[in-house]
């Protein structure tokens, strides 16, 4: 344990029934990050935050926040705060209310109370809504009400689960950057899960692939990108051609935008002759699948800097070219 | 269409008549100025002096409406914890029959209930030496069968209850019993009321139950009416018959607007 931990899971495992929700999970989160848990849905992600906030009870392993250990203590005598995926604001409260009902349980005076809401309110950029109901906010609005009330007891640590999963598309861009700013204007540790890769990449410093309750690779965004631990990985996060070396004992990860398409045999140190099966155009760039001599197919990305038509069409004859390091080789 | 709409409405008619007709007569006869209950003779309002100067009548009313509250505020108490329980327990062995338990007194005959319910109290009786027959017993007996509806209501509301709020107000420091009071009760609290007011219903006007288990001296309001049309049908029952319908009505539309009230 580095002295830098926040929460350490040892073997953390559960089951709900027969099925294996988590399994023997260690991991560790530094204080002052912003951690992410990625994964497909029933990956274990959320059993994994639900048992750091104390909802659930770890069938094995132990929790300790802070140092302390927290296995079996229940969620209100846990020294962290969660913002549910659902919001979860109560209906028959004001915005205030809400906001302030942690503090009320902590039985601080009603002056402090009122002082501290109004800064949290004032944080989330919410300031003047506080006698409004839950049900007169919008989405936006509402995502900030959970995250006020969540910041307000000033947690060790803050869960977000999904945070924004109920925002549209341009809310949910314009948010991402107001939580990185709120986590580290105030430098708490968030963790977060999501299923969003992108999200997960642009926020996160650090991030846990999961998949079928364990832990398949932890790192920052571009070394989990650049050097995926697993077929797994490569293929969950962005887009991998994922080609077989050693006669299938091992594999290369080839990332698209690492290929270079060409009209003519290229001088790089690998290179692949091949026809355009596909081209997806994406605006600000054009994937291309393009069908080997041997059968099989690579995905090649370019950016679109010019303005002009593309260069290449659906069946043309055409070189890849990539370099000797573009490929990261991946023995699971 | 139009003549579709016309028979459908010619349906309608006749089976709200059916409902209500008899309903009807008995409101417009207790204005009757006759004795006689099938003569209309003009208008009076005597019968309701005569009502409202009963003595026997108004003392059972009272006595009536007594158990009614009480026991409708016991069987709210004891349906919430069981409709709570119902919901909310994780799966334990026993659970459906326990919920089938629960729900049971809703169908069972009166007669078998009140069977039981007068062993029951005649045993206790015979070795604890109590509780005397009368109001208690009765109390009691009309709490039972009470239960079940405000079970069966306060199970609904939280079937579609968003758990996640409990867990949120005990994530914010609230003890389980704290994030009850003041997340989960508050919200469910038209559902309870409505049950509240579903069992102060079904006690104002059991006659069957009572009757097994009330003591000599506790008459109440059926168990009066019921001996009073006995011995000769006067239009005072009349009124009186008006009275416990506008009551009925009052609480059942209560009931039901606190139910589909969603806060």
């Amino acid at each position: 344990m580095t002295a830098a931990a926040i929460v350490t899971l040892t073997g953390l495992a559960k089951r709900f029934g027969s099925v294996t929700a988590v399994e023997r999970v260690d991991l560790e989160i530094r204080r002052g990050e912003l951690f992410a848990l990625l994964g497909g849905s029933g990956c274990g992600k959320t059993t994994l935050l639900r048992m750091i906030a104390g909802f659930e009870t770890p069938d094995q392993g132990r929790i300790l926040i802070d140092g302390q250990d927290m296995t079996g203590v229940p969620p209100h005598r846990r020294p962290v705060n969660m913002m549910f995926q659902s919001y979860a604001l109560f209906p028959h409260m004001d915005v205030a209310a809400n906001v302030g009902y942690g503090l009320r349980r902590d039985g601080l005076p009603a002056p402090e109370i009122a002082r501290r809401v109004g800064e949290a309110l004032k944080q989330v950029r919410l300031g003047d809504l506080g006698e409004r109901r839950p049900a007169q906010l919008s989405g936006g609005q509402r995502q900030r009400v959970a995250l006020a009330r969540a910041l307000v007891k000033r947690p060790k640590l803050l869960l977000l689960d999904e945070p924004l999963a109920a925002l549209d598309r341009k809310l949910r861009e314009a948010t991402r950057f107001e939580l990185v700013r709120l986590q580290e204007e105030l430098g708490l540790t968030f963790v977060m899960v999501t299923h969003d890769q992108e999200e997960a990449m642009s926020m996160a410093s650090r991030l846990a692939v999961m998949d079928k309750g364990r832990i398949e690779q932890v790192g920052p965004p571009h070394e989990v990108y650049e050097r995926p631990a697993s077929r797994f990985v490569a293929d969950f996060i962005g887009i991998a051609n994922i080609l077989p070396l050693d006669g299938g004992r091992a594999w290369l990860a080839l990332r698209p935008e690492k290929i270079a398409l060409f009209a003519a045999r290229p001088d790089t140190d690998h290179a692949e002759q091949g026809r355009i099966v596909d081209i997806a155009y994406e605006g600000d760039r054009s994937l291309y699948r393009v069908g080997l001599l041997d059968g099989s197919l690579l995905q090649v990305s370019t950016a679109n800097t010019a303005r002009i038509a593309a260069a290449f069409r659906r069946g043309d004859d055409v070189w890849l070219g990539w370099a000797a390091d573009a490929g990261h080789r991946l023995d699971k | 269409m139009a003549a579709r709409a016309r028979f459908a409405f010619t349906v309608l008619a006749f089976g709200y008549a059916f409902l209500y007709l008899p309903i009807a007569l008995v409101i417009v006869y207790s204005f009757n100025d006759s004795r006689l209950v099938t003569v209309w003779a003009g208008f009076s309002t005597k019968w309701w002096s005569a009502l409202f100067a009963n003595e026997a009548m108004l003392s059972a009313a009272w006595l009536s409406l007594r158990i009614a509250f009480v026991s409708a505020t016991a069987a709210a108490l004891i349906g919430l914890a069981a409709g709570y329980a119902l919901a909310r327990a994780p799966r334990f062995p026993g659970r459906t029959l326990f919920g089938s338990l629960v729900i049971a007194p809703m169908v069972m005959p009166e007669i078998v209930m009140g069977i039981a319910m007068l062993l029951l109290f005649v045993g206790s009786d015979s070795l604890l030496g109590g509780p005397q027959r009368g109001f208690l017993t009765i109390v009691i007996a009309h709490t039972t069968f009470a239960i079940a509806f405000v079970a069966v209501v306060v199970q609904a509301r939280l079937a579609d209850f968003d758990r996640s709020l409990e867990e949120a107000a005990m994530d914010l420091g609230a003890t389980p019993w704290t994030a009850f009071l003041t997340v989960t009760l508050p919200m469910i609290a038209p559902a309870v009321a409505s049950g509240w007011l579903l069992a102060f219903t079904l006690s104002l006007d059991d006659l069957v139950l009572t009757q097994f288990v009330a003591g000599a001296q506790s008459q109440t309001l059926p168990m009066q009416v019921y001996s009073s049309v006995r011995l000769g049908v006067d239009p005072q029952i009349n009124a009186l018959a008006t009275l416990i319908v506008i009551v009925a009505v009052l609480a059942l539309t209560t009931s039901g607007w606190l139910t589909r009230r969603r806060i």
